[in-house]
């Protein structure tokens, strides 16, 4: 359990007794917390750690005595903090507690039905084991017991069985003070009570699996893991979640080589005990697709066909040996491999042209990364401490869950200030109250170079700020300014681990810079070569140009996308005449046009770590235990070897080992050159400025194969502002245009608070998918029509 | 074992070259030739059976039944519609000590109701290589869908022949039963299934 009890100044101090024992804890603590701090374990289900004491289940009830008086009945001890010259007496000691206890037991059972063996509960269920250790052995209460019509989806993800349910309020609590999402609540009263969602309204919450997860009994389950399995079937590996860089910890569960679940882990510093649906529920994907099993080499004839080991490595160093190559390795593999990228390309390729930022980027963005983030370390505690946090170029909800966990939890604890400067309100700034600050796209380095801040506040800058010209130069002068700490929060688990790993054109292992000729010593002394490519990488784009003119011959491409690329059709030609080496778990428009194609290990498969937007490692273990397939790091390895320039980093272990040993620069850092901004572009008329970001649950790859999840989705629209609306005369729910000369996207409208010049559609949503079809991102003119 | 090794030369047994007439050999004392009274002693049993009751039985031309409580191969009970009984709860598994059973459970859906109810067992394997027929399993099962037969023949010439899917393991067709999935008897529950109100299948579960 988790004590939350945190605080720099000196706390008093209370000693009570419990069962005859002292005990020493910070003023406030409740008895049930001080008797577990004794190994004291008081029967509970509604208490939780992390949740406001309700006192709703009355299961902890003991006998308490403050200055010689004692309570005239049994208290509930989840809501009774410690006093000074408190006694207590739990069912250990006392025999009314005992008594007590067992008659609520007793009594919460009246009603609980026999169905353990169809639960999915059962094995790993509080109640049930509550009911073995404190309760009656047989019950006196006879008759009919209360049922409901079951199972109810309250969402597409989530079930309940109402008869299961003994009203601890965990889910609705967690519902309101942790996520901020009341879409269930109890209803009625007395017997009839239960647990409910609004009428026409389902269970919509980004967060909805930690209620399964808190549920003492089997109420809430989970619909992808209905009936799948008991607890002794699972192996159970703590692992780190891939899908953000919230980094959160977690536990993945696996029955005969198979994930069936995964559950948020305990971290207090991190995640503390929540996770994203995401997160939570998106696994299947390593199982789901088709996934490469055997190398694949390109014939003499064009085709692609199996290969063995040997030979497909013999291809493959064949087509890399002294040619001009670069990396592309997107920003979704683990640390060690990305620093096995980051080395086969300095080393084997002799080039820094490698980059990990399969995404819209900005030579500002790259110089930003290497000046102010490679090395730093702002964290969620930071957060907690924070006066203000300004979001830039960042919408914490969809980009980064735990992150809008932290700050929902210090807006609500004590009230954090939260400014946005963004182009569209969202439901995440309406839940924090954050300070709106309207801007068109492209005019955000204005908006924030005017943001009042202090040396306690934070900005959290994400990704999307590479969209719109100056705005990282403005947010590194605003801290420059005012001394407010900058934490850049990027999407994908992989992105800050790439970076340290040096990932990236101008920036070595450990954020040594590339033009720093100490620096390249240090690593090529490290790495036992004489020297390192002094000549600062190109940058994903770049590379893809360079591809075009044949400046380059061949590439390495690791787990991207091609459409996550802008001109992601430009960048599938450029590699149609180039040398492409893909490593990758399943076919892709990549794979279709690569010349050599070598299967990786999914994240289950393998070991390995994720740098999360703190810089803090994230390691995990393979959860899966007899794969064959290889972690990327081990086959760059042994391309290196066939080309006769090893790299020496045979597996992860060997990886990380290296890298630790890298350490951090400490030397002079990159100089972020300031960038100024460009004014936004006009627009007249139907014209509007685009402006988007990914949702959290969207068409992701990773998201495959998941139609439960899928059904939680926020709805896809057109975002447009009420003046917008009157002038092209549409109505919330019509049919809208959003066009350029690339393509159309014609989705619902949705009229609500956005810049009058600019309309919001999501970024690879169904329906939606603005890099695919319209090619356009933050800032470009679209023209909305009504369809 | 080692002692007969001990005065052997180390170098010439790892030479391969011990001599087997070095090796020291105690003689064992052989008792002779009883006498004639103790043979006939001996012989008598012999004698006298001769004109008892023969007790041999021509297996497998002829086979004896069991006591009624013989633990033999299991079967998966059906309840008299032809729902089947198993859950698929996998108590069987979790209390069997020989780790010998395989299941899964599975969702019942209104075009696949296999048992009464929200789930069924999906898979459901008893590796006999495994099974000691201690019967736990069928103490542990909550709906009775597990019992145990009088059948002891199971001896098979592949390993996997022994692993015993569902199919082998469920009970045949009676009168009155239809083949699952079909939907729940009209008007019951799951709850009437195990009180054993269902007596007999209605014609409107047959209907597709």
């Amino acid at each position: 359990m988790t004590t939350t009890q945190e605080s720099a100044v000196a706390v008093e101090m209370i000693t009570v007794v419990i069962d005859g024992f002292e005990v020493t804890v910070p003023k406030g603590t409740l008895i049930i917390r001080a008797a577990e701090k004794l190994g004291i374990q008081i029967p509970r289900f509604c208490d939780h750690p992390l949740l406001d004491p309700v006192g709703a289940c009355r299961q902890c009830l003991v006998d308490v005595e403050i200055n010689g008086r004692a309570f005239p009945k049994p208290q509930a001890s989840c809501t009774i903090p410690v006093e000074p010259n408190m006694i207590v007496k739990t069912q250990l000691t006392s025999p009314v507690a005992d008594k007590a206890q067992k008659g609520v037991m007793e009594l919460l059972l009246g009603n609980h039905p026999l169905d353990c063996p169809v639960c999915d509960k059962g094995g790993e269920c509080p109640l049930q084991n509550q009911a073995m250790s404190n309760g009656r052995p047989d019950a006196r209460l006879d008759g009919y017991k209360r049922t409901f019509e079951k199972p109810i989806n309250i969402s597409s993800s989530v079930l309940l069985d109402r008869e299961r349910c003994v009203l601890c309020a965990r889910c609705t609590r967690f519902s309101e003070q942790i996520a901020s999402d009341p879409f269930i609540t109890l209803n009625e009263r007395g017997a009839l009570q239960q647990v409910g969602i609004y009428e026409n309204d389902p269970f919509k919450s980004y967060f909805s699996g930690n209620t399964v997860q808190i549920c003492p009994v089997g109420a809430l389950t989970g619909a992808s893991y209905r009936f799948r399995a008991r607890p002794f079937d699972l192996v159970s590996t703590p692992s780190a979640c891939e899908h953000c860089a919230s980094g959160c910890d977690m536990r993945t569960d696996v029955r005969r080589g198979k994930t069936l679940r995964r559950l948020a882990g305990d971290d207090p510093s991190v995640n503390e005990e929540w996770n994203c649906d995401k997160g939570r529920w998106a696994f299947k994907y390593v199982t789901a697709v088709d996934r490469l099993t055997h190398p694949l080499v390109r014939n003499s004839s064009g085709e692609l066909v199996q290969a063995s080991w040997p030979e497909a490595l013999a291809a493959a160093a064949a087509g890399l040996k002294g040619k001009r190559a670069a990396v592309l390795t997107g920003g979704r593999v683990t640390t060690e491999d990305a620093y096995g990228y980051s080395k086969f390309a300095r080393i084997a390729l002799s080039t820094n042209d490698i980059d990990y930022r399969a995404r819209v980027t900005s030579d500002e963005e790259r110089d930003f990364l290497a000046a102010h983030v490679a090395g730093s370390s702002t964290t969620y505690r930071d957060i907690d401490l924070a006066d203000h946090v300004a979001l830039v170029a960042f919408e914490p909800e969809e980009e980064s869950p735990i992150v809008f966990l932290r700050l929902n939890k210090n807006f609500k604890k004590r009230g954090l200030k939260v400014s946005a400067v963004a182009t569209k309100s969202s439901i995440a700034m309406d839940k924090l109250k954050a300070d709106f600050i309207k801007v068109a796209p492209g005019a955000e380095p204005t908006a924030v170079a005017s943001l009042a801040l202090t040396a306690k506040s934070i900005i959290l800058v994400g990704e999307r700020a590479s969209e719109s010209a100056g705005l990282f130069s403005a947010v590194a002068v605003l801290s420059a300014k005012t001394g407010a700490k900058i934490a850049y929060i990027p999407r994908r688990a992989g992105e800050r681990g790439a970076l340290e790993a040096g990932a990236l054109g101008t920036v070595l292992p450990g954020g040594r810079p590339v033009a720093d000729a100490a620096a390249r010593v240090d690593i090529a002394a490290a790495w036992g070569v004489g020297s390192l490519p002094s000549t600062p990488g190109r940058t994903s784009v770049q590379i893809i140009d360079a591809l075009a003119s044949k400046e380059l011959d061949a590439v390495v491409v690791g787990g991207v996308d091609a459409h996550d690329l802008p001109a992601g059709s430009k960048a599938l030609d450029a590699m149609k005449s180039a040398f492409v080496v893909s490593l990758e778990i399943a076919p892709s428009a990549i794979t279709a046009l690569a010349d050599v194609v070598l299967p990786v290990a999914a994240i289950t498969e393998k070991s390995g770590s994720f740098l999360n937007w703190e810089g803090r490692a994230r390691a995990f273990d393979e959860a899966v235990a007899d794969s064959h397939n290889r972690s990327d790091v081990r086959i760059l390895s042994m391309i290196a070897d066939a080309m006769g320039e090893s790299i020496m980093l045979g597996t992860v272990s060997a990886a990380a080992r290296e890298f630790n040993q890298l350490g951090k620069w400490d030397g002079a850092r990159v100089q972020l050159a300031p960038v100024s901004p460009v004014a936004p572009k006009s627009v007249a008329g139907n014209q509007a400025l685009l402006t988007s970001w990914r949702r959290l649950l969207d068409m992701g790859t990773l998201q495959k194969g998941e139609d439960n999840l899928a059904g939680t989705r926020r709805q896809t629209v057109a975002v447009i502002s009420p003046k917008r609306a009157d002038a092209i005369g549409i109505k919330t729910g019509q049919q809208v245009r959003v066009s350029n000369a690339h393509g159309s996207i014609t989705i619902p409208v949705l009229v609500e608070d956005i810049h009058e010049d600019a309309v919001w559609i999501p970024r690879n949503s169904f329906a939606s998918q603005s890099l695919v079809a319209l090619d356009a991102v933050h800032g470009d003119v679209v023209t909305v029509v009504k369809a | 074992m080692t002692d007969f090794n001990e005065n052997i030369d180390v170098e010439k047994k790892n030479s391969g070259q011990a001599d087997i007439n070095s090796v020291p050999f105690t003689e064992v004392e052989q008792p002779g030739p009883a006498s004639l009274a103790e043979q006939a002693k001996g012989f008598w049993v012999t004698f006298s059976t001769m004109f008892k009751k023969n007790q041999t039985v021509q297996y497998p031309d002829v086979k004896a039944p069991t006591q009624p409580r013989f633990h033999g191969r299991h079967q998966l009970n059906r309840h008299p519609d032809g729902l089947e009984k198993c859950i698929g709860c996998e108590l069987c598994a979790w209390a069997c000590p020989a780790d010998a059973i395989f299941v899964e459970g599975g969702n019942n859906t209104p075009g696949n109701q296999m048992s009464p109810g929200e789930r069924h067992g999906a898979v459901y394997q008893i590796n006999y290589l495994r099974c000691i027929f201690c019967g736990l399993c069928v103490e542990a099962c909550p709906t009775r869908a597990l019992t145990m037969t009088n059948e002891y023949e199971l001896a098979d010439d592949k390993r996997e022949k022994l692993i015993f899917e569902k199919e082998d393991l469920l009970a045949p067709l009676r009168q009155g039963m239809l083949a699952p999935p079909h939907p729940m008897y009209p008007g019951m529950t799951d709850t009437n299934y195990y009180n054993g109100d269902v007596k007999e299948s209605h014609p409107s579960q047959a209907e597709k």
